[in-house]
């Protein structure tokens, strides 16, 4: 996959929108460097001082596009991925939640086919600190956000704020944050981003986040065996009944498959250290890190 | 979504899959109605859970007082927690093989996958651990479909009494109303093939894409609504995501895995969430609906909230929750967790409004939730 960088040019889907236009703010006085924006009924307009296209491809054919952030409604999130494809963005990074799976299906082999990385859907975005943000996390945030060399991973924007706020408030800091989402279906894996964060440079340790349902956790043990960096984990939703979604569309227990106890095993045998408190998150990095 | 039975097999036999005459009936008297004119026929609880025929759920009437019978003891039993309150009657098959056959979406390899058994009646889980080799298997690429080469290359290797080329144009047709309804799962089991060698879907699972329903409102329309809590239906109301929990420790939070970790920490000091309930995303304006609902359940006695703000402004999620409180004057104690976007102007409204300051971290806040629900 690949990891967003303050020298990669970004296109904003959906730019014009109330959130499209607020968090686009946010990342241009944070440092991603916006290059413009989409919304085929205002292409030809300026937005947040940038231009507006009728689309990524138009905005490709004068720009290079390296990634873009979709905030598009569901139902419009299959046919603006595509585009975003078709205009050779390596990374799009899509915040939608409820999008139909078989469209989600449709444009991920798209993306495979092209080489292209998909974050999400219903993920929180990416935070490469002091870099850039791409998505709505709080990245200017000084008390949730510091620089340092934790690699976080999350299926969960909030419980991810308050992971970081965690390791700041312990006197650690992140390199790179990347959300992957919390549907069962999505573009990157845990196992996508922990390879992705192992081979970041500056990332000493990771924190990895996740929650009930699916077996994402449980294949990423087995990457983790092979690596040398400390990983700690906790994992959301040991309290939750068997069978209920929770919130998230991804965090659901059928039988034993995706419970709490599955994961932790998983990754207990692999070495990372399994927190039951996201609290113990800071002092179990600086043992691994000792 | 789930669908019943008789709610399920139109799907297959608008793709053109044969399914056995029916009718569904609610009363003993209709079901002799429809047997007379069916002839030899099933009738078969309408419950949206599996193993319903262990459960005795599943007759066989070889007359329209047989039929008659089995309906009076089939309606009004309870299978898996729901009252049989409608059965279908349904002409019996001469069964020569029984097959299995699905479509679902698969989240380890991402794509749609098409199986098929020769083992079919049975619980698949069953044959997957028992015997492995006799399910087949394909992945498919959503944008080319399944073809006819692939749907025939995965069963022609297999015994079929012949049938393997019938199965292959099933598997198409299965694949076609898959995507045509949004399906997250399309399964026929059994498939049999009957003494006129012709294929017939005998029973039909279906589960919808909960993230589809807005563009198949006709499919919810005769789909079976999830069995919630009347406090679940008012969060479903409000668009709001409530469980309702044993416990007695109110959780309300933003976003999924924070509400989650919630109720995990009030579970690790020993408390007892009462309910999952989140106000991130979207539905971070409904700060005041969200308090109302969480103090409707009765037995409650402590309330942790923890917003930690990404997307979910939580100043905007205090405005609306303060809102409530004051109108509502609950007297029921509660601690703050408050990070993250629009942090500082929530702790301002909070002190100013409530002169409550927030604990400083979650384990605090939830630690003295627990505590006052213990009466300490």
């Amino acid at each position: 996959m690949h990891i967003c960088r303050k020298n990669h040019s970004v296109i904003i889907q959906g730019i014009t929108g109330k959130q499209g236009t607020f968090w686009t703010e946010q990342m241009q006085e944070y440092g991603t460097r916006v290059i413009g924006g989409v919304n085929p009924k205002k292409a030809g307009a300026k937005h947040c001082g940038v231009p507006v296209y009728g689309s990524v491809v138009d905005a490709a054919r004068e720009v290079k596009v390296d990634a873009t952030v979709m905030f598009i409604p569901p139902l419009g999130v299959k046919f603006a991925a595509l585009d975003a494809i078709e205009a050779g963005a390596k990374l799009i990074v899509c915040l939608t939640e409820h999008i139909p799976i078989q469209d989600l299906m449709y444009f991920m082999a798209a993306a495979d086919e092209a080489g292209a990385t998909i974050i999400g859907p219903n993920t929180a975005g990416t935070v490469t600190v002091g870099e850039c943000f791409l998505g709505f996390m709080p990245a200017f945030n000084t008390r949730i956000f510091q620089p340092g060399n934790i690699g976080v991973i999350s299926r969960s924007g909030s419980l991810a704020t308050l992971i970081c706020q965690i390791l700041t408030g312990s006197g650690l800091g992140v390199r790179a944050f990347l959300g992957i989402g919390g549907d069962p279906i999505i573009g990157t894996t845990t196992l996508d981003a922990l390879k992705a964060l192992d081979n970041f440079e500056g990332v000493e340790a990771i924190a990895m986040v996740g929650e009930i349902g699916g077996v994402m956790e449980e294949e990423a043990a087995e990457y983790a065996k092979t690596m040398s960096k400390p990983i700690a984990a906790f994992i959301a939703g040991g309290a939750a009944p068997i069978g209920k979604k929770m919130g998230h569309a991804g965090a659901i227990v059928i039988g034993d498959k995706g419970s709490y106890s599955s994961k932790k095993n998983a990754l207990e045998k692999a070495g990372v250290n399994v927190i039951d408190t996201p609290m113990k998150m800071g002092e179990a990095l600086r043992t691994g890190l000792a | 979504m789930n669908f019943e039975e008789f709610a399920a097999k139109p799907i297959l036999a608008n793709a053109g899959i044969r399914v056995p005459k029916s009718i569904l009936c609610e009363t003993p008297d209709e079901v002799a109605r429809a047997a007379h004119d069916i002839g030899r026929c099933v009738v078969k609880a309408q419950v949206p859970v599996g193993k319903r025929g262990k459960a005795g759920g599943i007759q066989l009437a070889n007359s329209v007082n047989d039929a008659k019978k089995h309906a009076q003891n089939i309606i009004g039993m309870k299978i898996n927690g729901y009252v049989v309150d409608k059965v279908l009657v349904e002409a019996q098959s001469n069964i020569i093989r029984e097959f299995y056959a699905a479509i679902l979406n698969d989240p380890v390899t991402q794509t749609p996958l098409v199986m098929f058994s020769t083992e079919g009646g049975m619980d698949i889980e069953e044959v997957a651990a028992s015997q492995p080799d006799k399910i087949k298997q394909a992945k498919i690429d959503v944008r080319h479909g399944l073809s006819l080469t692939q749907a025939f290359g995965l069963v022609e290797d297999l015994e079929l009494s012949g049938a393997n080329e019938e199965v292959a144009k099933v598997l198409i047709k299965l694949y076609s109303a898959y995507r045509k309804n949004d399906a997250e799962l399309l399964e026929i089991n059994p498939l049999v093939l009957n003494s006129s060698r012709s294929l017939e879907a005998l029973d039909c699972k279906f589960v919808l894409d909960d993230s589809a329903v807005k563009r198949q409102p006709d499919l919810v329309a005769i789909g079976t609504p999830e069995k919630l809590t009347e406090l679940e239906k008012r969060g479903e109301q409000h668009g709001i995501k409530y469980v309702e929990l044993n416990g007695n420790v109110v959780v309300l939070a933003n976003g999924a895995g924070l509400t989650m970790t919630t109720m995990d920490v009030v579970r690790h000091y020993g408390g007892e969430p009462a309910n999952f309930c989140e106000i991130g995303g979207e539905a971070y304006t409904k700060g005041r609906a969200a308090l109302e609902l969480v103090l409707a359940k009765p037995g409650i006695k402590s309330l942790v909230v923890n917003f930690c703000g990404a997307f979910a402004r939580c100043d905007v999620m205090m405005e609306g929750l303060l809102e409530a409180w004051v109108s509502l004057k609950p007297r029921i104690p509660v601690f703050f967790s408050i990070a993250g976007t629009g942090d500082e102007e929530a702790i301002i409204m909070l002190k100013k409004t409530l002169n409550l300051d927030p604990l400083p971290n979650i384990d605090e806040a939830c630690k003295a939730a627990v505590k006052a629900a213990e009466g300490q």
